[in-house]
Formats: C-alpha cells, sequence, structure tokens
C-alpha cells in the first residue's frame, strides 16, 4: 500500500465512524453495536496510523525531511494564495499520529465500558470519531488555513462532547464557554494566517517556512519593512498565532474554559482536554518553529512567559480545588505552560523544541492515564468530589497501582516518563532563562505536591472506602486502557525522543546530566513528602493552614476570580453597553427615524388634506390670492 | 373741473370688483355671494368699456365682450340658482358653511 | 436551452395551482412545480457547464434579443453566466424547500402558493435579464407578492411589518429607477440610448455622471440588501413573515440587492465604485458589527436571525466594496451560503414555533430531547451561521477575508479585522440561541408530547443542507462556477484603477 492510501484509510475511518453513527443514530441496533463498530475502526485506524509513523521514523532516521504526501487544492483564493488540503508529514506530525490514534483508541476501549448505559451512545461514539477525525487533520494538514479549517472542528467536536449532557445547564455553559473563549483567540489565529499569508504569498507551510523562515528572501524583508504601532508585521503575525494557539492550550488569560470542560464524560476529558486537543497549540507554534527564530525576540518571548505565568499560576490553583477533574484540569494546563516555555526559551541547539515535543509525548500517556484514572474511580464513588472519597486503594487495587504510577510520572520522579521530559525542559531552560528555571522548578515541586494530594486524599486518608459497589472496578474493557498506558507511563520516557523529532535535525545530546536532575527530584520528593504530611491520614492540617493564609488561599481557590471578570466583562459590559446599545439604536434611532418620517409624511399629508375645507369662499381666497402672487411677480419680473 | 378720464373709470371699476369680492368673501348666504359674484362681473364689464372706449376707439370688441358676459352671467346665474335651490332641498339651507360635500 | 422556460414553468405551476380545489391539490400542484423548477435548473447548469466549454470568450450563454419597447431603447435581453446561475439554483433550492416546509398552511393556500411561485418568477426573472429595465420590472414583480404574503398570512404586527417592507423596497427601487434613467440617458448622449447591460458596459459613462447616479443605483440595491442605514425593514419583515415567505426574504430577496449592487452598479460605473468604495466598506463594516451586537441582546428567534442576516449581508457588501477578485468571488459565494443557510435557519424556526406556538429563547429549552431532527438542523444552521469548516459559512467569509486583506489599505485593514471579530460575537448569539432553546432542561412539560419533523419538513432541510455542505466541503465547484463571470466584473474594475 502506499503512503497516500494509509492516510486516506487513516484520516477517512474516524469519518466514516462518525458518519456511519450519527446517520443511523436513530435505530436501536446501532444504539447497541456503536461502541464496538467504533472501536474496531479506531483500531484499525490505530494500526495504520502506527505502520506510517513507524514507517517514516525508520526511514528519516538520519534526515528529517517533511514529506507532502497529498496536496490538493481545495479553495483557490488567486495571487498565489490557495486553501490545499494536504499531508504533510515530519517528525513532529508523526509523532502526534501516533499519540493521538493511540490514546484515542484507549479512550474508545475505555468509553466501551464506561458509557454503555448511556443512552445516546451512538451519538456519544459518532463524536469521538468527529474528534479524531478533525485531530488527524489538523496534525497532518499541510497548510495554515488546512490546520484552522481542523482546528475549528475540533474546537466544534469538542463543544459537542462537552456538552454531550445537554439536558443538564452547567454542561450547556460549559460548551459554550470552551467554544467561544477558543472562537475568540481563533480571531487572532485567523488575523495571524491572513498577515502571514500576505506577506508569504502562500499559506503552505513548506513555503511559508522556507520564505518567512528565511531572512534573505524578499518576502521576509517586505514582511519585517511593515509593521503597525511600532511592532513588525512578522511579530503581529506570530503574536497573533500563538494567541490561537494559548485558546485552544488554555494559556493564561484563556485558560477559564478548560476547567469548566470538566463538564464532558470523563474519557472524553482524556482524549480531547488532557493529551490531544489542548497539546494543538504548542503543536501550531512548533509547526511555525522556524519563522519563530528568525523574528525578533518578541514572540518567542512572550511565549516562554505566558508558558511560564500559566504553569505556575495553574499549579497554585490545582493545590486548592476539591473536584478531582479540576484538579487534573489546572494540571494539565500547568503541564502544557511547561511546553510552551520549553519552545519559547529555544535552549541549546534547539533543545527547548525537542524537550517541549518530548513532554508532549509523555504527558499525553500519563495525563489521560490519570483521566481515565479519575474515571474509573467517580464511576465507583459517583461523585467527582474529593470529600466523598478515601481508602480507595483496596477496592480498586489496579486503578490505585495506575494511579500512583501516573502521579510518580508526572511529578518527574525517576525512572518514569514524565521525568526524562521534565529535566529536559528545566535543563534547557537553565540554560537559556535562569528566571523561567526558577519559576519551572517551584512549579514542579507544587506539581508533586498536588498530585500526591490528590493521590492521598482519594486513595488513603481514611481507612478503608465505606461502601462496595456491585460492578467493582469496572468491566475489562476499562481495565485494559489503564494496563497498557501504566505501561507506557513507565516505558516511554526512555525512547531516545530527539533522535526522532527535533528542530534542525541534529539530535540533542546527553540532555540528561545526573547532577543537573538531583535537585529537581529531589524537590519533587519534597512535595510527595509534604503532601503525605498532610493528607495520608484523615486530619484537620490543611484546614488549619488554609484558614491560617487567610485571604491568600480565598482567592487562589476562586481561581484569582478571572471567571467573574470575564463573566462581568461580557455580561455587565459587553451585553449591556454594546449589544442593548445597539439594539436601542437600531430600534429607537433608525427604526425611528424611518418611523418619523413616515409620521412626517402623514402630518403633511393632513395639513395638505385640511386645505380642502369644501368652503367654497376658501378656494376663492385661494383662488385671489394666487393671482395677487402671479400678479406681483409680473410686476417684479417686468420691473427689471 | 378735469373730464372724467378712463382713471376715474378703473377707479370705479375696481372699487365695484373689491366690494364685490369682500362680499364673496364675508357672506354665508349663497344669495348674497351669487349677487357679489355679478358684482365683480360687473366691474369687468364696465373695465372692458372703459377700455375699449379709451384706448381703442376704432374697435368694438370690448362690447361685445360685454355683452358676451352679461349672457353669460344671466345663465351663470340661472345655473347658480338651480344649484342653491337644490342645495336647499336637500339640505335646508343655503349657508356656504353647510355646503361642504366637496371637502377631500 | 431557451431560458424562457425558466418563467414559464413557475407561471403555468402559479396558474394551475389558482384552478385547484383542495388543498391538497394545490400543495401537490405547488410541489411539484417547485421540484420541475428545481430540476430545470439542475438541466440549466448542466447545459451551461457544456456550454461555456465550447463557448470560449463568450460569458453569457443562452442570450436572446426579444423587442419589449422597441422605440424606446427597451428590449428583453436574457442570459445567464456562472453568478447568476449561481443565484437561480439557489432560488430553485429556496423556494422549493419553502414550498415544501409550508405544507400546513391553515387560510387560502391556493393564493399562497400562486404568491410564493409569483415570487420565484419575479426572482428567476431578474437573474436571467440582461437589459437593466427588464432587471427593474422583475425587481417590482417580487415586490408585492412579499407585501400580501407578510400582511395575510404573518404574525404579530403583520400589517405594519408589510406596510413598512414594501414601502421601504418601493423607496429603494424609487432611487434605482433615477439610476436607471440616468444610464439611460447620461451614458450615450450622443447615439443611441439603451437599457442593455453589455451595450451600457461598452460605452464611455463619463465619471461626472458615474459620480452622480452610482449612489442612486447602490443604495437602492442596498435597500434590499439591508445596507445600513437601510435595514430597518428586515427584522420586523422577516419576523412577521410566514415560514416561507421568510426563507424566501432573507434567502432570495436580500441576493436580488446585492447581485444588482455588483452586476448594474459596480459593473457599470466602475470608476465611481472606486470613488465611492471607503464609504461602502464603512457602511458595511458597521453593518457587521453593528448587526451581530443588536442580535446580541433580541429574544425572539426570529429576530435574532434576522439581525444576524444584516451582519451577514454586511460581507457580502463588504466584499463588493473591496473592489477585487477574491472578495467579490467571495461576496457571491456568501450570497448563495448566506441564502441556503439562513432560508435553513428560518425553516427549522418555523417549524419550532408551529409546534410550540412560541419563538421567545426563553419559553423554549430542551426541545432537542423532544424533536431531534428540528433540533440538530437548527443547530447545524448555527454552526453554518458562525462559520464552521464543512459548511458553506466558512469558505465564503474566509474568501471575502482573504480578499480585503489583500488590499494594503490601513484602514480597509482594520474594516477587516473589525469583520472578522464579528464571528466572535456571532458565535455568542448563536450559541446563546442554540444552547437555551434547544439544549438544557425541557421548560414546558407541555412539549414533551410534539411530534418530530414530517417527511416534507426533512426533504426541506436536507436539500438546504446538502446545497451547505456540498458548497462547504467542495467549495472549488462553486469557485470554478463564479470565476469566469467574476473575472469579467472585475476586468472592467482593474483598467479603471
Amino acid at each position: 500500500m502506499t503512503n497516500s492510501t494509509f492516510i486516506l484509510l487513516i484520516v477517512g475511518l474516524p469519518f466514516l465512524s462518525f458518519l456511519l453513527l450519527i446517520l443511523s443514530s436513530g435505530s436501536k441496533l446501532t444504539q447497541k453495536v456503536a461502541g464496538q463498530i467504533a472501536t474496531l475502526l479506531m483500531a484499525v485506524t490505530f494500526f495504520f496510523a502506527a505502520k506510517l509513523s513507524l514507517n517514516y521514523f525508520a526511514s528519516h532516521l538520519t534526515q528529517q525531511t517533511a514529506e507532502l504526501l497529498v496536496n490538493y487544492t481545495w479553495l483557490e483564493f488567486g495571487s498565489g494564495l490557495a486553501i490545499n488540503m494536504g499531508v504533510l508529514l515530519d517528525s513532529s506530525s508523526s509523532m502526534m499520529l501516533l499519540v493521538v490514534t493511540f490514546i484515542s483508541l484507549m479512550v474508545h476501549i475505555f468509553s466501551l465500558g464506561y458509557m454503555h448505559h448511556e443512552e445516546r451512545i451512538a451519538n456519544y461514539f459518532a463524536f469521538l470519531g468527529l474528534f479524531t477525525f478533525s485531530m488527524l487533520g489538523l496534525i497532518l494538514s499541510s497548510n495554515i488555513f488546512q490546520i484552522y479549517i481542523f482546528w475549528e472542528l475540533v474546537g466544534v467536536s469538542s463543544f459537542l462532547l462537552i456538552g454531550f449532557y445537554y439536558h443538564k445547564s452547567s454542561a450547556v455553559a460549559a460548551a459554550k464557554k470552551a467554544f467561544i473563549v477558543t472562537r475568540f483567540a481563533d480571531l487572532g489565529f485567523l488575523i495571524g494566517i491572513l498577515i502571514l499569508g500576505y506577506y508569504g504569498e502562500s499559506f503552505d507551510f513548506t513555503t511559508l517556512i522556507s520564505r518567512l523562515g528565511d531572512v534573505n528572501s524578499p518576502q521576509y524583508k517586505q514582511i519585517t519593512m511593515a509593521g503597525f504601532a511600532g511592532i513588525q508585521a512578522l511579530s503581529w503575525g506570530l503574536i497573533l498565532v500563538f494567541i490561537g494557539g494559548a485558546g485552544k492550550s488554555a494559556m493564561f488569560p484563556l485558560h477559564i474554559w478548560l476547567p469548566d470542560a470538566m463538564e464532558g464524560p470523563t474519557p472524553v476529558s482524556a482524549l480531547i482536554h488532557a493529551a490531544t486537543m489542548v497539546v494543538a497549540g504548542v503543536f501550531l507554534v512548533a509547526r511555525l518553529f522556524p519563522i519563530f527564530t528568525v523574528a525578533t525576540a518578541a514572540p518567542l518571548q512572550i511565549i516562554t512567559y505566558i508558558g511560564a505565568f500559566s504553569a505556575l499560576f495553574a499549579a497554585l490553583i490545582a493545590c486548592t480545588q476539591t473536584d478531582i477533574k479540576r484538579v487534573l484540569a489546572y494540571s494539565t494546563m500547568s503541564q502544557i505552560g511547561f511546553m510552551m516555555f520549553s519552545l519559547g526559551v529555544i535552549g541549546d541547539n534547539g533543545a527547548g523544541y525537542n524537550a517541549s515535543l518530548f513532554h508532549l509525548f509523555t504527558h499525553a500517556f500519563f495525563k489521560s492515564l490519570l483521566f481515565l484514572g479519575a474515571g474509573s474511580i467517580i464511576h465507583y464513588v459517583h461523585s467527582n468530589e474529593m470529600e466523598d472519597m478515601g481508602g480507595l486503594r483496596k477496592k480498586m487495587p489496579l486503578t490505585h497501582i495506575s494511579f500512583l504510577i501516573a502521579c510518580l510520572a508526572i511529578s518527574g520522579i525517576p525512572p518514569f516518563a514524565g521525568f526524562f521530559s521534565k529535566e529536559a525542559i528545566l535543563h534547557a531552560a537553565y540554560t537559556s532563562n535562569k528566571m523561567v528555571f526558577f519559576v519551572g522548578i517551584i512549579t514542579s515541586f507544587l506539581t508533586a505536591f498536588y498530585m500526591f494530594r490528590l493521590y492521598f486524599t482519594i486513595f488513603w486518608s481514611i481507612p478503608e472506602y465505606p461502601k462496595t459497589n456491585e460492578h467493582g472496578e469496572g468491566t475489562w474493557s476499562m481495565k485494559l486502557p489503564l494496563m497498557v498506558l501504566t505501561l507506557a507511563s513507565i516505558l516511554v520516557g526512555f525512547i531516545p525522543f530527539s533522535k526522532y523529532v527535533n528542530s534542525n535535525g541534529i539530535p540533542v545530546e546527553g540532555h540528561l546530566e545526573i547532577v543537573f536532575s538531583i535537585g529537581p527530584v529531589l524537590l519533587s520528593i519534597a512535595g510527595i513528602l509534604l503532601a503525605a504530611y498532610w493528607f495520608k491520614t484523615a486530619n484537620t492540617k490543611p484546614q488549619r493552614l488554609a484558614i491560617s493564609m487567610g485571604n491568600a488561599f480565598v482567592w487562589v481557590r476562586n481561581k484569582f476570580y478571572i471567571d467573574q471578570l470575564y463573566l462581568y466583562i461580557t455580561k455587565e459590559i459587553v451585553f449591556k453597553y454594546f449589544g442593548k446599545t445597539a439594539a436601542y439604536i437600531d430600534k429607537n434611532l433608525i427604526d425611528g427615524f424611518y418611523l418619523s418620517l413616515a409620521h412626517f409624511t402623514g402630518y403633511f399629508s393632513f395639513f395638505i388634506r385640511g386645505i380642502q375645507s369644501g368652503n367654497v369662499q376658501h378656494y376663492a381666497l385661494y383662488f385671489f390670492g394666487g393671482i395677487l402672487g402671479l400678479v406681483s411677480l409680473l410686476f417684479y419680473l417686468l420691473s427689471y | 373741473m378735469t373730464p372724467v378720464g378712463l382713471p376715474h373709470i378703473l377707479f370705479l371699476s375696481s372699487c365695484l370688483f373689491f366690494i364685490g369680492m369682500y362680499g364673496f368673501f364675508t357672506r354665508r348666504n349663497l344669495i348674497t355671494i351669487l349677487m357679489s359674484l355679478e358684482l365683480m362681473l360687473n366691474s369687468v364689464n364696465i373695465n372692458f368699456v372703459a377700455f375699449n372706449k379709451y384706448l381703442y376707439p376704432q374697435n368694438l370688441s370690448g362690447i361685445f365682450f360685454t355683452i358676451f358676459i352679461i349672457t353669460i352671467a344671466a345663465a351663470e346665474a340661472a345655473v347658480a340658482i338651480a344649484i342653491i335651490i337644490n342645495l336647499f332641498r336637500s339640505s335646508n339651507s343655503i349657508d356656504v358653511i353647510d355646503a361642504k360635500e366637496m371637502k377631500h | 436551452m431557451n431560458l424562457l422556460l425558466l418563467l414559464i414553468l413557475p407561471l403555468i405551476s402559479a396558474v394551475a395551482v389558482l384552478v385547484t380545489t383542495t388543498h391538497k391539490q394545490s400543495r401537490t400542484i405547488a410541489a411539484v412545480g417547485s421540484a420541475l423548477q428545481l430540476l430545470l435548473c439542475f438541466f440549466l447548469l448542466n447545459q451551461f457547464l457544456d456550454a461555456e466549454k465550447i463557448a470560449g470568450e463568450k460569458v453569457f450563454q443562452f442570450t436572446q434579443h426579444l423587442p419589449w419597447f422597441p422605440s424606446l431603447g427597451i428590449h428583453f435581453d436574457l442570459g445567464v453566466d456562472g453568478i447568476s446561475l449561481a443565484m437561480i439554483l439557489l432560488t430553485a433550492v429556496v423556494v422549493f424547500a419553502g414550498v415544501l416546509v409550508s405544507f400546513t398552511m391553515e387560510k387560502l393556500h391556493k393564493e399562497f402558493y400562486f404568491l410564493l411561485l409569483l415570487l420565484s418568477l419575479g426572482a428567476y426573472g431578474f437573474f436571467i435579464s440582461l437589459d437593466v429595465f427588464a432587471m427593474f420590472f422583475f425587481l417590482e414583480v417580487a415586490v408585492i407578492p412579499k407585501f400580501l404574503l407578510i400582511g395575510i398570512w404573518g404574525s404579530g404586527p403583520k400589517q405594519n411589518s408589510a406596510m413598512k417592507l414594501a414601502i421601504m423596497l418601493m423607496g429603494g427601487s424609487a432611487l434605482i429607477l433615477v439610476g436607471l434613467l440616468g444610464l439611460y440617458f447620461f451614458s450615450n448622449e450622443t447615439g443611441d440610448r439603451t437599457f442593455n447591460l453589455e451595450v451600457l458596459s461598452q460605452f464611455p459613462i463619463s465619471y461626472a455622471t458615474q459620480l452622480v447616479f452610482f449612489p442612486f443605483l447602490f443604495v437602492g440595491f442596498g435597500v434590499f440588501t439591508a445596507l445600513f442605514p437601510f435595514h430597518s425593514w428586515v427584522p420586523d419583515g422577516h419576523s412577521s413573515a410566514p415560514t416561507a415567505a421568510s426563507m424566501f426574504l432573507a434567502g432570495i430577496s436580500m441576493k436580488l440587492g446585492a447581485y444588482g449592487c455588483l452586476r448594474v452598479a459596480t459593473y457599470l460605473m466602475p470608476d465611481a465604485a472606486v470613488y465611492y468604495a471607503p464609504i461602502i466598506i464603512l457602511l458595511a463594516t458597521i453593518a457587521i458589527f453593528y448587526g451581530a451586537f443588536a442580535t446580541l441582546t433580541q429574544t425572539d428567534l426570529k429576530y435574532i436571525n434576522a439581525y444576524s442576516s444584516i451582519s451577514h449581508c454586511g460581507f457580502v457588501i463588504l466584499g463588493i466594496g473591496m473592489l477585487n477578485d477574491i472578495a467579490i468571488r467571495g461576496a457571491i459565494m456568501q450570497m448563495v451560503s448566506h441564502g441556503l443557510m439562513t432560508a435553513l435557519f428560518f425553516a427549522a424556526i418555523g417549524m419550532m414555533y408551529q409546534r410550540t406556538h412560541t419563538r421567545l429563547v426563553a419559553q423554549l429549552g430542551g426541545l432537542l430531547k423532544v424533536m431531534p431532527f428540528i433540533s440538530a438542523i437548527f443547530i447545524v444552521a448555527g454552526l453554518c451561521s458562525l462559520g464552521l469548516p464543512g459548511f458553506s459559512g466558512f469558505v465564503s467569509e474566509m474568501t471575502i477575508f482573504v480578499g480585503a486583506w489583500s488590499n494594503p489599505n490601513v484602514w480597509y485593514r482594520v474594516a477587516t479585522i473589525l469583520s472578522c471579530a464579528s464571528i466572535v460575537i456571532t458565535a455568542v448569539y448563536i450559541l446563546r440561541a442554540a444552547g437555551s432553546s434547544v439544549m438544557g432542561p425541557v421548560v414546558n412539560k407541555n412539549y414533551l408530547h410534539l411530534e418530530d419533523a414530517t417527511w416534507n419538513e426533512k426533504l426541506a432541510a436536507m436539500v438546504l443542507l446538502a446545497g451547505i455542505v456540498l458548497i462547504g466541503m467542495a467549495p472549488f465547484l462553486l469557485t470554478d462556477l463564479l470565476s469566469p463571470g467574476t473575472e469579467v466584473l472585475l476586468g472592467k474594475i482593474t483598467n479603471t484603477l
């Protein structure tokens, strides 16, 4: 089979799953077998994707060239601009291909057990198929406009899945919020595309990169000459594109949708809001990385600082949340912050780029494991709140082990996956930007702390969970993904990642330095110990500490009131001052103008009508008045 | 004592005309209005005769017009009185205020 | 193919409807008539694509030259190019869907279908005419039925809305007439006077004449297409009209104006178009932005869609105002796309209204559980409206944006950015409407027993949806159809720049 057949199958099968299930969602039979069909199709997709991606890595081990497998002009604008539907396979997209199909398969399998009692299971799997299709389209895009198209499509599948329980108002609100916030960010992305496309005279990634990533090209000269408000057009374009990425990747201050998105079914959170869609922003920046590196420092600095700030900010909030999915959501935001600042700091010889994608890779496994574990816990306890849990380690041994390993992985304890990628990031930051490095260190301490706070509260805290659930830990379909992902979380760190994926074709040498690693690992262990001290057994120490911190704690727990701020801006300012004003102007000023025009016409006609009084003498008066007027006019004219 | 000239006659006719006009505007009885109308017509007649006499004595067209107008006025008076009588029959009044069917 | 068939077929079916006796008969005839129109249009498309291959340079196909008032230089000239063909197809689809959704018309059904078919006659006539006087004639043919449709079968303050719509559109027509007479008398002061579009376009119309008469034509046609600030008939007219009439109004009638702006005003007087472009763009940007904001606080679904139509038609005007190939092509794509999308939206709203007897967002809720098909259609129409890729709205808006951006003027770029920003507001109001009317818990227990769409409504929705998805998935089909026409339009403008 040729590669383009592979691609057709990889992208086509999830879409087929979507079409098949959504069109037949009315029938009873579909509802029964929807999960099996979708999972089967996904398994086939994964098989081909793995094959394609491994083929790529096998054949491009020494030379990292991008392959344009498919290219089809979809919408031609003219003057060199066109939206081409193509498939660009390079190291990062091959890696993503593997991650997305693998996690999606795991989530499909998990959902078989988790969602089996749902009424609209066919719709659920259809939307999962749509999402997988769009996500694959996104990572394989060869054209910046194509990526925007799939970018929107993952947004809408995310909307549909968050709002899957559409009869719950909170789910609908969360879905709306997620869509609107990311849409707002996408506005930046769109304008960025317009700027880059206009000056680069193309939307294709390869052409764009070869033109704008080359300081000697005429396009590069032109885009750096142009500017607005004292900033180069190139910087504008890149910053705006990054805003789009920041929206999808839940970077501060566009992060507010991610915690609410946890209203969706838990497997969805594992797939979309932990492993794949939320890292699209990182992927986007990585795609345009060659352009970022030749531009002025501003865009990358913005990325660095926003990433670092988001990492710390989210870690702080995560320490105070009580809903386990929200803790995981903030943790996701924090980890994506890591990936972002790692891209921003560049590092020696592209170490930052490499570390970032490595972290993206490992994070996908352990974070989806955490979410699926959380799903299995929620399935057992029927609650998201940490206070309803405790002592679960005996009731759910498998979940316990896998959750523990995932926690160790995310905290950066060797030899689990997170350790390798996080050390690489910290090292890259250490060599380029000390301040960001310190933020990273503090954040990884906090990460270890809040993850183990979660772990201890759920699985220890009280001697044993009081209730026994007849369905136990879950079906085999829920256990299998947990086991596979646990295995992955242990092993993937050992992959010599930089050999396969790097920014410039040269593997980053020796990113693992034992001496350097001691400090961060010790800090993480300290975080774990602190969490154990406070949360291993039920006690009042945490509450007392929280009270002693006073308002600071309240602020953090309320997420620094950012949501309220947004709500205030939209409800009180946009709606009240813009929306209401526009409606008022329309109703009273513009419509009023036409209405008064009509009224005026009415009055005028009434006035004219009054002249026709019916009284002969009045008519005679007008008659003689007219004659008088005419005569005086005649005299006036004749006198000249 | 100056002889009676054109201006004197014109003065008389315009007096007559405005008296008629005044009557036409102020009277409410249709018969009186008709009489005022006749006054105005007569002032015109005087004008015609006077202009004919003083300006173009060799022509007779002014006289002809006068006779023509007198005839028309008679016919008109007949028609007008017929209308007034009919009006009186239908609305029991010959007050001009009451005759407003022509409105709008 | 003889284009007169496009006029004869609606006429025959309209007359045939009048002689029926029962509702079943009349609606069958109307449905069959409109289905035949649809088939005829597809046949025309097929023939056109064949003819285009061998035509070479000639843009207008199937041209005919029939005398009308030859002494005055008025002829009935017919012909279609890709642009008008796209509009004709749009008309056929919308009218077919409109007849299908009005199967449960309660009163005066014969007259209703008659007027609806008459409207389609007007629209076809307008699009196939190559004589500006004939265009004007058919534009007027399409106004009066609207007045009656709203005034008789409407809801709410229907008389008022019908009056407002008819008077404002007549006002627009008056302006158009002035512009047309200006063209007629001043385009070729020495030679023969004519209304023929192609002949007029060859005349060197003087700059002063263009400057004087362009605003008349542009604003006159602009009234039809909700050009700010002449849009005030749109919200009331759309919301009072019966479903099929709303679909026609927003789907086709507003496009008549935009087509006129492009084909008559801009094409014949390109110098003036260049001169007035900043004002046009300003008005379009205001319409886009302000329409979107005004939609935010509406509570009636039909008002939401009506105001959003103002905003969406603003994109069309913006594309025309940018006066470049990409933007104008985008404007025409937006005309087609908006026509289909808004018709689908109104159809869904109409189906919901017919069952729940309310259009207020607050009184609806949870309809997805009760009538999944209608609600899904509503959501899909909403997603198309907010420009989701895969639907037609996306490709047309993006084409306009790319075209608008390629104009390096800073103020034009500000206008472009503002227009781009409006798609965020669109997302807000669409999701707000969808979130509280079809999602969420079921508000009213009485809704639980309501039925989902019937076969005719499903068919109507599917036909419209097919168009939307086809354009959204394969936009090259539409752009290939439009390109020769836009090149001719643009050829004239670029000559003057």
